[in-house]
């Protein structure tokens, strides 16, 4: 297994699947009424959050603890760590402190590679940036299978802001490596030339993109996008790239309905979707922690 | 490093008779089979366990409950090892808590799985009893357990392999013991 | 004072010719080139196998001083120009304070003078403070001996600005440098936009960006008649650009820098800064249009864009990392490495291009290896192979993303005034 988990473009597709199946593991204790194990009694597991984000720190945390594991947990601005030195002072600091696993979560893309570079213990990226997510896409590719029973021959539909997704990022390297199919979908601003350059099949009109899909996850959008004018108006955007009850109709009848979280209703998602099927997305809060779980064990557990 | 065969222990049939004198003991010793329950630890213990309740219910007319302990969580060697043991699940479907539980495995050598064992069956509730049923004991205790059923006591030297082969999982039944040959 | 250098291979880069002479100094000056030389009581360095040349001048450097002394100082930035083989650098008005008063150039000139080891030229500023909004005082600038004038760090966003600068210098006699870019296209990015700006998620510079600016700025020379000298070029566009106002007989040159003719955007990955600069990285086919532009004389010039940074500035995430690379003491090896030895330029033009053509362009008169020119040479072994070892450079800044690189053609010695600065590779000063 790997020593460090920065991304997911260079993991193979036996290295997804061992996360995968150690997972379902992890998902029975997480269902015993004493959810904790021994695994990882004595391991130290810093979570290293330089960016606001209660859903997977929370989910690292739990994870840790379920395997008896150590948990500092550290959340700084970014502003006090503007100056980046700070990031590799903290990181050698931490080491030097024991700890044998650091999960970080970043503004800036590459920051857990920079990390992963000043220290000797594992590191997790917790989401870089623009970069990746590595953990948000096994846990979506967790759900995906737990649910269909398979990977290999998926359509995967991703609607959104694709430019700006580490979501999305991870998602297409580890769907790709399973032998899933990916359509990306936003509008032209937020969907950049150089994924269709990947091979990856763009498309600017959602109704086309959902076609047919087995699954159709929606990314968060970031209201500053307004800002520097990728978008003219969230109404605009709601009206072109909103996944409705009505559009859904288009994809397969047993469509999977995902989304990262959190959700801004009415945004991504018609609000009654949120919660009610075919939406997963508490499931796959639920599913983040097992694989997480799966994760430290796979990297931490041996020597 | 090559591993030869050196003797066998049981063969098919052997290994039939012993699991049925097993069932036997697990009835007399439970009174019965109220309250009772098998669990089997991965991998081998899972397929004898099956037997055992199989041969139990022959008897009794009564089935036992059968679920499937995955160790690798408890193990107190992670850290030793070269690898990373695969963790699969373990499939419970019935509360422990007040039964009295059969663990079975295919053999006991140092005592270290069944620690991981019984720790793990505590986490799941709180039994009434925990029994122990091998196939093989082999010695070299390093832990103080004792099993309450056996089928065969062995007596081997730590460069020797007690190898369980089950039908289920390895297409034929019998135990051989292996040695080290350089 | 006498050096008499003996058995050399001497380029010249204006008439074209590579023939073993000798080359005699006297007083800082040259006083002979040719066969036999005597050598009398002079001070012989024997140049058998070695490239003898005029003093290389790298028009493009930023000296730092004064007011980032910790990244770089003119005492610094001379010696690893020096150690470069560099005669003479062009330094950006980009200090603090900025170069945009008679009193920081002449500053710059008089701490060269003090500290420096090779001949420093100062750009001035085009606008104060390089807010790019007022004029700066162009003519005292030129008075102070600024031989050009260009915001260089910054773009003129400013088109009207950019004009009037152009029509002052030009009655001035001195051209104007431009660093190309619209921020409102390049602004937030870090690194070239394409697949691998993509792949890390980093924001990207798209080469619109660049191209956008180097049309104006041909335009604009066209309206005013003002030289103007488009700095590092990076795309295949900008090649394309320049090329067509060359043939339409307009005032353009352009320089590119070894990391342009060299490295593409793949070299970001992994994050490592010192691939961070600006223009970025681009991708393998402006690197082969890059040389083509080097190749066709498009592309007049090669200078560094050194830009030294201290370590602690650049060892961060990459989006906090500041743009540049230290270029000065690789860039003669990338130059023999990646277009002599390849064949992209022979000899005399490569040379050229550090020499006879920034000379022009700024009108100094150097860059000639004739008797009654100033006493600048530099000594090249074309065989010498050197492992880039940024720990080993004199300059301050150990930015560079050539380390490791094995480079083949390494300047030996410097004599720059008729003062051996650097021989076979020992700074003398």
């Amino acid at each position: 297994m790997f020593k460090h988990l920065l991304g997911l473009r260079d993991v193979g597709r036996e290295e997804i699947l061992t996360v995968l199946d150690t997972a379902r593991g992890m998902k029975e204790v997480l269902g015993r009424r004493i959810k904790k194990v021994p695994t990882l009694r004595g391991r130290i597991v810093v979570l290293l959050f330089f960016e606001p984000s209660t859903r997977t720190r929370v989910s690292f945390e739990l994870a840790a603890k379920a395997l008896s594991a150590d948990t500092v947990s550290i959340t700084a601005a970014a502003s006090s760590v503007a100056k980046g030195e700070s990031l590799r002072d903290t990181v050698r600091t931490l080491t030097a402190m024991g700890a044998d696993m650091l999960v970080i979560r970043h503004p800036a893309s590459g920051a857990a590679e920079a990390a992963a570079r000043a220290t000797t213990a594992a590191v997790i990226n917790a989401g870089d940036g623009t970069h990746e997510h590595p953990t948000q896409a096994l846990l979506d590719l967790f759900t995906m299978r737990e649910a269909k029973g398979r990977l290999e021959g998926l359509t995967v539909t991703i609607v959104g802001d694709i430019r700006h997704s580490r979501v999305a990022r991870s998602n297409v390297w580890a769907l790709r490596a399973v032998g899933a199919e990916v359509r990306l979908a936003g509008p032209a601003t937020l969907l950049p030339p150089e994924a269709a350059a990947l091979g990856i099949p763009c498309y600017t009109t959602l109704e086309q993109a959902l076609e047919g899909a087995d699954v159709v996850m929606a990314l968060r959008l970031q209201l500053e996008r307004m800002r520097a004018n990728y978008l003219p108006s969230l109404r605009e955007y709601t009206r072109l790239y909103c996944i409705t009850r009505e559009r859904l109709r288009l994809a397969k009848p047993d469509v999977l309905l995902m989304h990262p979280g959190p959700v801004n209703r009415g945004v991504e998602l018609a609000p009654d979707l949120v919660e009610n099927a075919p939406s997963v997305i508490e499931e796959q809060v639920t599913n983040g922690v097992a694989v997480r779980m799966a994760l430290l064990y796979l990297m931490l557990g041996g020597e | 490093m090559a591993l030869a065969e050196k003797a066998q222990i049981f063969d098919r049939d052997g290994m039939r008779r012993a699991l049925t004198r097993i069932a036997h003991e697990i009835i007399e010793r439970n009174k019965g089979t109220a309250g009772v329950v098998l669990i089997g630890i991965r991998r081998r213990g899972v397929p004898l366990a099956r037997r055992l309740a199989e041969r139990i219910r022959a008897i009794e007319g009564q089935g036992v409950e059968v679920g499937v302990l995955d160790i690798t969580l408890y193990r107190d060697d992670l850290d030793r090892l070269g690898y990373q043991p695969v963790v699969h699940q373990t499939e419970i479907p019935f509360p422990v808590t007040d039964k009295k539980v059969v663990v079975v495995d295919d053999v006991i050598y140092t005592g270290r799985t069944v620690r991981a064992a019984m720790d793990a069956i505590m986490d799941l509730g709180r039994p009434k009893a925990i029994q122990l049923a091998v196939l093989v004991d082999r010695g070299h205790r390093e832990l103080p357990i004792k099993p309450d059923y056996v089928g065969k006591n062995v007596p081997t030297s730590r460069r020797e392999i007690v190898a369980v082969q089950v039908e289920e999982i390895d297409g034929i039944d019998r135990v051989v013991i292996l040695e080290e040959r350089d | 004072m006498r050096i008499l250098i003996r058995g050399g291979t001497v380029v010249d880069p204006e008439n074209r010719t590579v023939e073993q002479k000798d080359v005699l100094l006297v007083d800082g000056r040259v006083a002979g080139v040719g066969a036999d030389l005597p050598a009398d009581d002079a001070l012989v360095i024997e140049a058998t196998g070695r490239l003898v040349t005029p003093g290389l001048i790298d028009m493009h450097v930023h000296l730092r001083e004064p007011g980032y002394e910790h990244k770089e100082t003119i005492a610094s930035g001379t010696r690893a120009a020096a150690r470069g083989g560099f005669t003479a650098v062009v330094c950006m008005a980009n200090t603090d304070p900025v170069a945009d008063t008679r009193a920081v150039v002449e500053y710059i000139r008089e701490r060269a003078r003090a500290t420096g080891v090779v001949h420093v030229f100062p750009v001035g500023a085009v606008s104060k403070g390089l807010e790019g909004k007022e004029l700066a005082e162009l003519a005292s600038l030129r008075e102070g001996g600024a031989v050009a004038f260009s915001d260089d760090g910054r773009p003129v966003v400013d088109s009207g600005l950019m004009r009037r600068a152009m029509e002052y210098a030009r009655m001035l006699g001195a051209p104007v440098i431009s660093h190309c870019e619209d921020p409102g296209l390049s602004a937030g990015g870090l690194m070239n936009e394409g697949r691998t700006a993509y792949l890390l998620g980093l924001p990207g510079m798209p080469a619109a960006a660049e191209e956008v600016m180097v049309a104006r700025e041909i335009l604009l020379a066209e309206l005013t008649g003002c030289p103007v000298h488009i700095a590092h070029v990076s795309t295949a566009g900008a090649v394309r650009l320049i090329r067509d106002a060359k043939a339409r007989g307009l005032p353009v040159t352009a320089e590119a820098t070894p990391h342009h003719f060299t490295l593409t955007e793949e070299a970001v990955e992994g994050y490592n800064t010192s691939t961070k600069v600006n223009p970025p990285l681009r991708t393998a086919a402006d690197v082969a249009a890059v040389r083509e532009g080097l190749a066709d004389g498009t592309i007049d010039v090669i200078a560094t864009d050194h830009a030294p940074h201290a370590e602690e500035e650049k060892d961060v995430e990459f989006a906090a990392a500041p743009f540049g690379i230290a270029g000065l003491e690789t860039a003669v090896g990338l130059v023999f490495t990646e277009l002599v030895h390849s064949g992209v330029l022979d000899l005399p033009a490569a040379v050229a291009k550090m020499t006879v053509n920034p000379a022009r362009i700024l009108g100094l008169a150097k860059g000639r290896l004739v008797p009654g020119a100033d006493g600048d040479v530099t000594i090249i072994d074309p065989r010498l192979e050197l492992t880039v070892d940024a720990s080993g450079f004199v300059g301050k800044g150990r930015n560079n993303p050539f380390v490791g690189r094995k480079l083949t053609g390494v300047p030996v010695t410097t004599i720059v005034a008729g003062r051996i600065v650097m021989l076979e590779r020992d700074l003398k000063c």
